[in-house]
């Protein structure tokens, strides 16, 4: 990126530079988001398919393609979006919890701490296609897992796991337990360390239970970074592909029912459907802008506690990176 | 009274963590076992020994014209390695444009990257199709790169390390040694934020390494795909699944080499995660 | 003033990342194709497996070299043979293919699709475009088709009856089945003995009763019954291009297999799946496979003896035999069509007349491979001379077929039913596994037909 410096101008007024330090930002966003997204918009009020090699559209249809949305399986997607997010979410936070209350604990004195922590954090770097992949492999019929349990006579025959509603979801699930708890313990320990030690200190010396110290103290304390945990979940959640799409070969089986909203989307990109692909885009990206105000208000609450609570936070944090 | 029930909690801590720490490695386990067997001996049942099948499958997995290893390591590393470097720096930069300098739009542009913070890409998915097919992009690797300019969350992160870490007056000292802004970035503000940038870095390139939803739509051809895309086919093309091996091969190919740098780089990566916040 | 001053900052920042493209441009370009370009000729061939590609490198005389993994071939003229492999799944092969053929003017001489095998699957969609060139209009080539059986040329005609491909093979369907099961259970492995035991549906069921009794599973799978009841469908799935309607044949499938899964005389297992394939080796307990001739070579050889060690001791090689089954029926064929726009007619027209009509050749691809070879006379003298298959047990498979092959027919074909096939398998899945009921499985095939063919407007189910 090669700029030429302007002329010294004497009267010295840096806002250009302001302008000009933002600018690439707001152009690749206005270019890779913000024109495909107005593109989105627009096509999901018309019909624009492939019919074989034939282009039929685009023609303006209204709401039809939003009409069409609902009468399909739309909300039955939405549904098992929600369920595969919970599955993984209510595990993932409860454990995430404990942890991190343990992790902090000082009257708990847990050894290897640096190790667990970098065990957990470890499959939050995996390759969610390989890693699908690999489940897939090793719960197949003839696989491992079905292997090891027959042979420890746990099972009597092997358990076809993806040709079962539960079994498929109860696979997704753990992947997204297994990929997040770690990362979101850390980000928990990171927030319970924040809190002021004196905090837990007159706790103790008031005589307060373990339990009582985290539902009185930790847990009001954390609040706005679990609000925070919670919203970027969801989102995540929105967002699930690869998992189910790599584990069922995109098929969504057994009976569609790990589907997710955006496999659906996909499919409709696939076979180049753009205005049915708009039309849930829209949907989507209304579902996430609500969220994501919920985000902006979560970390700018008022403008008085703002500056103090990311000074408060930060302390920690470069600690920890200097460390 | 106080000790016993803490003694209690600490087995039971332990044993969860425990549990916790072989289900996050078993897998891997499994991984790196059978991708030394062959197609056989894991037909046949697993075992808790490696075999002696590893330089086999990992020469049948290199010499598959049908899957391009090789070029999907070469794109990966591409993409990843791009996309980190402008990440970062344009999220820097753009950080400090909003740290440093006072005018007018400051303030909209500070809420509108707070608003757009956690938006997914995939919404606007459909129409980034259309606008990179009609720029000619489709297809090629750019269109995977060159959005990391714009990429709020790591921005949000340098924002908030500058806060704590950037004094203005600095900046007016070089302000004063005669350096011009650009100058005054490269050198004085960038080496500052080396420890933000070194872990945005890695997780824009551990981020972008595992992508899948876009390149999949994007990357039309073999030997453009990236190594998500080529886990997938392994699940798909019919013609490609006859040899577990290969497919457990082809796995630990793409999935251990971030392994190996994380362990590296955990201490680093770990409490970059407890700064972060921002969930990628 | 401001004003202009940021216009221009734009402007240049838009310069800095376009110049910032092309940079990278130089770094990330194909090199495969600018070292072709130095070779010679390119002829970009696309297809969904190395079905094609082994034949072609093993049987076409003017290949020179491989490339040692497979990408590309080199021919004696310097050309240079890129091979282009999609998987089929998901009409993925098909989109793929579409999006080439799209921009195929505007695509460079080096970089346009030259040749592509197409399925009956999906043929009529391309051979009633302009994506395919008439086979008259290639030197020689509708000439040395005379012997080739009617059906495969009837299949990739277009509306007026131009002929836009040729195949090397015909596809008639049998019955694959292992010997020693057969003699376990029925008494004997004698092919005709054993056509009397799967003469019809009814004598099929029965024969898979008695290998239920006697510990065994009669199928793998699903879907392996599946192309016997479509192949003898009375009409295409999709004739007006908006209403798809589903033969009574299919849900005659679909009841038959439901009832020999809850009786439990299959496997459960589906269609290319690593369970469907090991029912196929030595160890397995499944007694037959309905398979089409090319799957011989194509998946069964490699399933039954995945090692290679063509030695019945270790593997079920020797141990199969075929017999045409309950029904006559046929399962696609790969078709070789000429690219509309391609720069090479006079090469592919010499590859459709070497690797389709040539006496030598397609005897070597019947005996090597185990193709039922698309030449009357080829076929007729090898169901008299063929010492037989020794994967078969010394059978001469071609006797036993090379009737039957003449009365073949794929007039059924739609360019629809790849996707409906597939997606009728997968919604009828969940159906045998219990997950839905017959109507939900209805329900959720007509989802997703509609997710890939949205032109599609109703589907109609028999009675």
């Amino acid at each position: 990126m090669a700029k030429k410096s302007k002329p010294e101008i004497k009267q010295v007024s840096y806002a250009k530079w302001g302008y000009i330090f933002i600018a690439p930002f707001f152009i690749a966003f206005l270019i890779f988001q913000l024109i495909p997204l107005a593109q989105t918009i627009y096509y999901s009020f018309f019909e624009y398919y492939r019919s074989g090699l034939t282009i039929i559209g685009p023609n303006p249809v209204g709401f039809d393609n939003y009409k069409a949305l609902f009468d399909s399986d739309f909300l039955k997607y939405a549904g098992n979006t929600i369920i595969l997010w919970l599955a993984g979410f209510i595990p993932q936070i409860v454990i995430s919890l404990i942890l991190a209350a343990w992790f902090t604990d000082v009257r708990l004195k847990i050894r290897g701490k640096q190790f667990f922590k970098v065990v957990i954090y470890m499959p939050n770097l995996i390759m969610a296609s390989a890693f699908a992949m690999l489940f897939f492999a090793l719960f197949s019929e003839n696989g491992p897992v079905n292997a090891s349990l027959v042979s420890m006579g746990i099972l009597d025959k092997p358990f076809r796991f993806l040709a079962s509603v539960s079994g498929t979801r109860g696979l997704v699930a753990l992947m997204n337990f297994l990929m997040w708890f770690g990362n979101t313990t850390i980000l928990l320990m990171a927030a319970v360390m924040g809190i002021n030690p004196a905090l837990f200190e007159a706790a103790e010396l008031d005589g307060c239970s373990p339990r009582q110290t985290f539902f009185r103290i930790t847990l009001p304390m954390i609040r706005p970074i679990l609000v925070y945990v919670l919203i970027t979940s969801m989102i995540g959640g929105l967002q699930m592909f690869d998992v189910p799409q790599i584990l069922t070969n995109g098929k969504g089986s057994p009976d569609r029912t790990v589907t997710t909203l955006i496999m659906f989307l996909n499919n409709h990109l696939y076979s180049k459907n753009y205005g049915m692909a708009g039309a849930i885009s829209v949907i989507l990206f209304i579902i996430c802008a609500i969220l994501c105000l919920l985000v902006y208000f979560n970390l700018n609450p008022t403008e008085d506690d703002k500056k103090i609570r990311k000074r408060d936070r930060f302390k920690p944090r470069k600690e920890a990176l200097n460390g | 009274m106080d000790k016993k029930p803490s003694h209690v909690r600490t087995v039971i801590a332990y044993v969860v963590l425990i549990i916790l720490t072989f289900l996050c490695l078993f897998f891997f386990y499994i991984l790196v076992i059978n991708c030394t067997r062959s197609h056989q001996q894991i037909q046949a049942g697993f075992s808790f020994l490696p075999g002696k099948s590893f330089a086999q499958n990992f020469n049948n997995v290199i010499h598959d014209a049908k899957l391009p290893v090789l070029s999907g390591i070469k794109n990966s590393l591409i993409v990843s390695a791009c996309c980190a470097a402008l990440a970062t720096y344009f999220s820097a930069l753009t950080a400090y444009g909003l740290y440093a300098y006072d005018f007018k739009l400051k303030k909209p542009a500070f809420i509108f990257i707070m608003l757009i913070l956690v938006m997914p890409t995939q919404v606007s998915a459909m129409g980034f199709i259309n606008v990179i097919t009609k720029m000619g992009m489709i297809n090629t690797l750019y269109p995977l790169i060159l959005p990391s300019v714009a990429a709020p969350a790591v921005f949000y992160f340098m924002y908030s390390y500058m806060q704590s870490t950037l004094p203005l007056e600095l900046i007016e000292a070089a302000r004063i040694d005669g350096c011009n802004e650009f100058k005054t970035f490269n050198r004085i503000v960038l080496p500052i934020m080396k420890p933000a940038i070194a872990v945005q870095a890695i997780f824009a390139f551990v981020q972008n390494w595992n992508n899948y939803f876009i390149p999949a739509l994007v990357l039309q051809e073999n030997s453009k795909r990236t190594l998500p895309i080529l886990i997938a086919m392994l699940r798909s093309a019919d013609f490609l699944k006859f040899d577990m091996g290969k497919v457990y091969m082809l796995i630990t190919i793409a999935i251990v080499p971030i392994i190996i740098v994380y362990i590296a780089l955990s201490r680093y990566i770990v409490a970059g995660v407890a700064l972060g916040g921002v969930k990628e | 003033m401001k004003k202009t001053w940021k216009a221009l900052m734009s402007f240049a920042l838009i310069a800095a990342m376009v110049f910032g493209l092309s940079a990278c441009g130089s770094k990330g370009g194909d090199e495969g194709t600018a070292d072709a370009g130095e070779a010679g000729k390119v002829l970009n061939i696309w297809c969904w497996n190395d079905e094609f590609q082994t034949r072609f490198n093993d049987y076409y005389p003017e290949v020179a070299e491989v490339a040692e993994d497979g990408s590309t071939t080199t021919l004696k003229d310097g050309t240079v043979v890129n091979w282009i492999i999609e998987p089929n799944e998901g009409n993925n092969y098909q989109t793929k293919l579409d999006e080439a053929l799209l921009s195929q003017e505007s695509a460079d001489t080096d970089s346009k699709v030259d040749m592509f095998l197409v399925e009956a699957d999906y043929a009529r969609k391309y051979t009633n475009s302009d994506a395919t060139m008439n086979v008259a209009d290639l030197p020689g080539v509708l000439d040395a088709t005379a012997d080739q059986y009617d059906y495969t040329k009837e299949v990739v005609s277009d509306a007026d009856g131009n002929v836009k491909g040729v195949s090397w093979q015909a596809c008639p369907g049998l019955i694959a089945y292992r010997r020693s099961i057969a003699k376990e259970v029925l008494g004997t492995d004698d092919p005709e003995a054993v056509q009397e035991a799967l003469a019809d549906w009814d004598k099929f069921a029965e024969t898979a009763q008695k290998m239920s009794d006697a510990g065994y599973k009669m199928l793998s799978g699903y879907d392996d019954t599946f192309r016997p009841f479509y192949n003898n469908d009375a009409a295409p799935f999709v004739e007006d291009g908006k209403t798809l309607n589903i033969d009574k044949n299919i849900m005659d499938w679909v009841a038959m297999t439901k009832d020999y899964t809850d009786k439990g005389w299959n496997n459960k297992t589906s269609l290319w799946s690593a369970e469907w394939a090991a029912d196929q080796g030595k160890d397995a307990k499944v007694f037959c496979i309905p398979a089409c001739t090319w799957e011989i070579d194509f998946t069964l050889t490699g399933n039954a003896d995945p090692d290679g060690t063509q030695d019945p001791a270790q593997s079920a090689w020797g141990d199969y035999a075929v017999c045409v089954g309950p029904v006559s029926w046929c399962w696609g064929g790969t078709w070789i069509t000429a690219a509309t726009g391609t720069d090479n007619a006079d090469l592919i027209a010499d590859i459709m007349i070497k690797m389709t009509t040539d006496a030598d050749i397609l005897n070597k691809i019947a005996t090597e491979k185990g193709d039922f070879v698309n030449s009357k006379s080829v076929i007729a003298d090898l169901a008299a001379n063929y010492e037989g298959n020794s994967f078969l047990g010394g059978q001469n498979h071609y006797a036993l077929l090379s009737d039957s092959a003449a009365g073949l027919s794929l007039k059924i074909a739609s360019a629809y039913d790849q996707g409906v096939i597939e997606k009728m398998q997968n919604a009828m899945k969940d159906y045998f596994d219990g997950n839905v009921d017959l109507d939900g499985a209805k329900a959720n095939f007509e989802t997703s037909i509609k997710e890939i063919y949205p032109e599609i407007e109703t589907v109609n189910w028999p009675e």
